[in-house]
């Protein structure tokens, strides 16, 4: 287990040497940023309601970009090869990949701190639903760079894991609109499956344990498919 | 030190390595020879444990490799193929990285990171990034990682593929100096380079062991014929044919160049009783020149042939 914080420390720096950081950072501040105010200041309310609402959706898009490359880049220029043979376990690999993309979310995410804190100066903010909506983005953030890896385990083409990767987390985040296609029967079963209702709920300042069970479960059966597709490949 | 029983290894239906079996002994270095499909590179991973053989077990230091895999991999040091090194990492770092994860202490890193980069040769480099490096020097940081823990076993799969005749004889001067202590295996399909560094070699041909010895071992059991090569001025191939086809032992005399002045040919000789003084006695009663006179010893590279063409 121990092996798995060099692996974290190399993937996390190395988003950072590359332009993909900045340029990922960039795009989901502005696509955040101008969606939360373009409408601020007509609905005239201090909260991040709306912030947080479209979050699970740019979520879909921008976590898998930043998992693509995590495992496939490996696996095609045959690094893969030189660090398995090295003494780290698959759970190591994985374990340290992952949180390379969670730190990196929460990276993303803490320039966002500027919307509340703007709102402050504007108006009284209720800073309960605000730090359970950061605390669901967290968790959100983790199972979708899950799903990223588990994406990316799957191909050595950084442009097919993305685009797996992002299939799965957009039906996750629509699936509960999704519903009225489908039989009565199922719909308990399909709408706990569905992300975004669980987002929502944290977001809301109800911290439930079923929406915190539900995002760990997601991460741990999405890295758990990471590694059965890793060790199938050898 | 190192024991490989019944090591067979399937990629679907084709099957890659077939029952190979090989005891190495610790200090050696062993040399894995054999054509491009051989089955070298497949060997030489289920060695490190990167892939898992179909049947068949491999032992380190008592160690099975299935049960005891990282005890294994902290054992070896292991350079693939072309070396592929992460590409945006400069040099330094990536070594820092590697003695990270092999669990080298924050003191005796950055001395052990120089040690090597004096080794190698690498000193030059060690701030560029990977991506930016000529195939040799990428081919010496990856030798640098392989060796970063001190390993017992060093596993190198074509440590010389790619790189220019000086870099290759640097190179060759590194692993016959870490040779002396440590256990080494290499691939190449280059004879003449197992022939430099290797204390034995095997060659494989098609998934199998066709021959294992030391190069000496391998050139000696080769061949029962042994070839004279003879070039003479002043004699024609006819009277040449002539005088010495009274020799019982020769079978053949072949003319393998004719200009005005000289003759070359070569006399097949059947078997083991030299036969050169024989030959020496017939010339000597005629008033041929002697130019060259020399039997032709068998290289590693007809053995080679020999073996990996038979059955093709």
């Amino acid at each position: 287990m121990r092996q798995a914080i060099p692996i974290f420390k190399r993937e996390f720096k190395s988003y950072f040497v590359s332009p993909i950081a900045y340029i990922v950072i960039a795009i989901f501040l502005l696509v955040t940023g101008w969606f939360f105010f373009a409408t601020f200041f007509l609905v005239g309310q201090a909260n991040l309601r709306n912030f947080f609402s479209l979050l699970p959706i740019i979520f879909s898009f921008v976590i898998p970009a930043i998992t693509m490359r995590l495992v496939s880049e490996e696996l095609n220029i045959g690094s893969y090869e030189i660090l398995l043979t090295m003494p780290v376990t698959l759970t190591d690999v994985i374990l340290g990949k992952f949180l390379a993309a969670v730190f990196f979310v929460i990276a993303m995410l803490i320039p966002t701190f500027a919307y509340p804190v703007t709102i402050t100066a504007l108006g009284q903010l209720d800073w309960g639903p605000v730090l359970g909506g950061y605390m669901g983005a967290v968790l959100l953030g983790a199972a979708f760079s899950a799903i990223g890896l588990f994406a990316s385990a799957m191909t050595r083409n950084q442009i097919i894991a993305f685009i797996v990767g992002m299939a799965i987390c957009f039906i996750l985040t629509l699936l509960d609109k999704m519903l009225f296609f489908l039989p009565r029967t199922m719909l308990g079963l399909l709408a706990y499956l569905g992300a975004d209702i669980h987002f929502q709920n944290i977001s809301k300042g109800i911290i439930d344990s079923r929406d915190i069970v539900y995002f760990l479960s997601v991460s741990f059966i999405s890295l758990y498919g990471a590694y059965l597709a890793l060790r199938e490949k050898y | 030190m190192i024991q490989v029983e019944n090591l067979t290894k399937y990629y679907s239906d084709l099957c890659a390595v077939n029952q190979i079996n090989l005891d190495i002994q610790k200090g050696e270095i062993l040399g894995l020879l054999g054509p491009n499909g051989a089955g070298k590179t497949t060997t030489l991973r289920m060695l490190t444990g990167f892939l898992r053989p179909s049947s068949g077990s491999v032992n380190i230091l008592n160690y099975k490799i299935e049960e005891h895999p990282l005890e294994i991999k902290k054992l070896l040091g292991y350079l693939p193929e072309s070396a592929p090194l992460y590409h945006d990492m400069l040099v330094y770092d990536y070594l820092s990285y590697v003695a990270d994860i092999r669990g080298i202490e924050k003191g005796r890193k950055l001395d052990r990171i120089r040690q090597l980069a004096d080794l190698c040769g690498i000193n030059e480099v060690m701030h560029k990034p990977v991506n930016e490096l000529s195939k040799g020097y990428k081919q010496r940081v990856g030798l640098a990682h392989a060796m970063i823990n001190d390993p017992e076993i060093l596993i190198l799969d074509e440590p010389t593929s790619g790189l220019d005749p000086n870099q290759i004889v640097e190179i060759r001067q590194i692993i016959k100096q870490i040779g002396k202590e440590k256990t080494i295996i290499l691939s190449t399909h280059i004879l003449s380079e197992a022939e430099a560094t290797c204390d034995r070699v095997v060659i494989i041909n098609r998934g199998k062991i066709v021959a294992d010895g030391s190069t000496e071992s391998l050139k000696e059991s080769a061949g029962d014929k042994k070839n004279i090569h003879l070039t003479l001025q002043n004699a024609d191939f006819k009277s040449v044919d002539k005088i010495l086809s009274n020799l019982k032992e020769i079978s053949g005399i072949t003319r393998i160049a004719e200009s005005d002045s000289q003759l070359e040919v070569r006399l097949d000789c059947r078997s083991a009783p030299d036969q050169r003084a024989a030959i020496y006695q017939q010339i000597k009663q005629t008033d041929w020149i002697v130019l060259d006179f020399h039997q032709e010893t068998q290289t590693l590279e007809t053995i080679f042939r020999e073996l990996t063409l038979e059955d093709a």
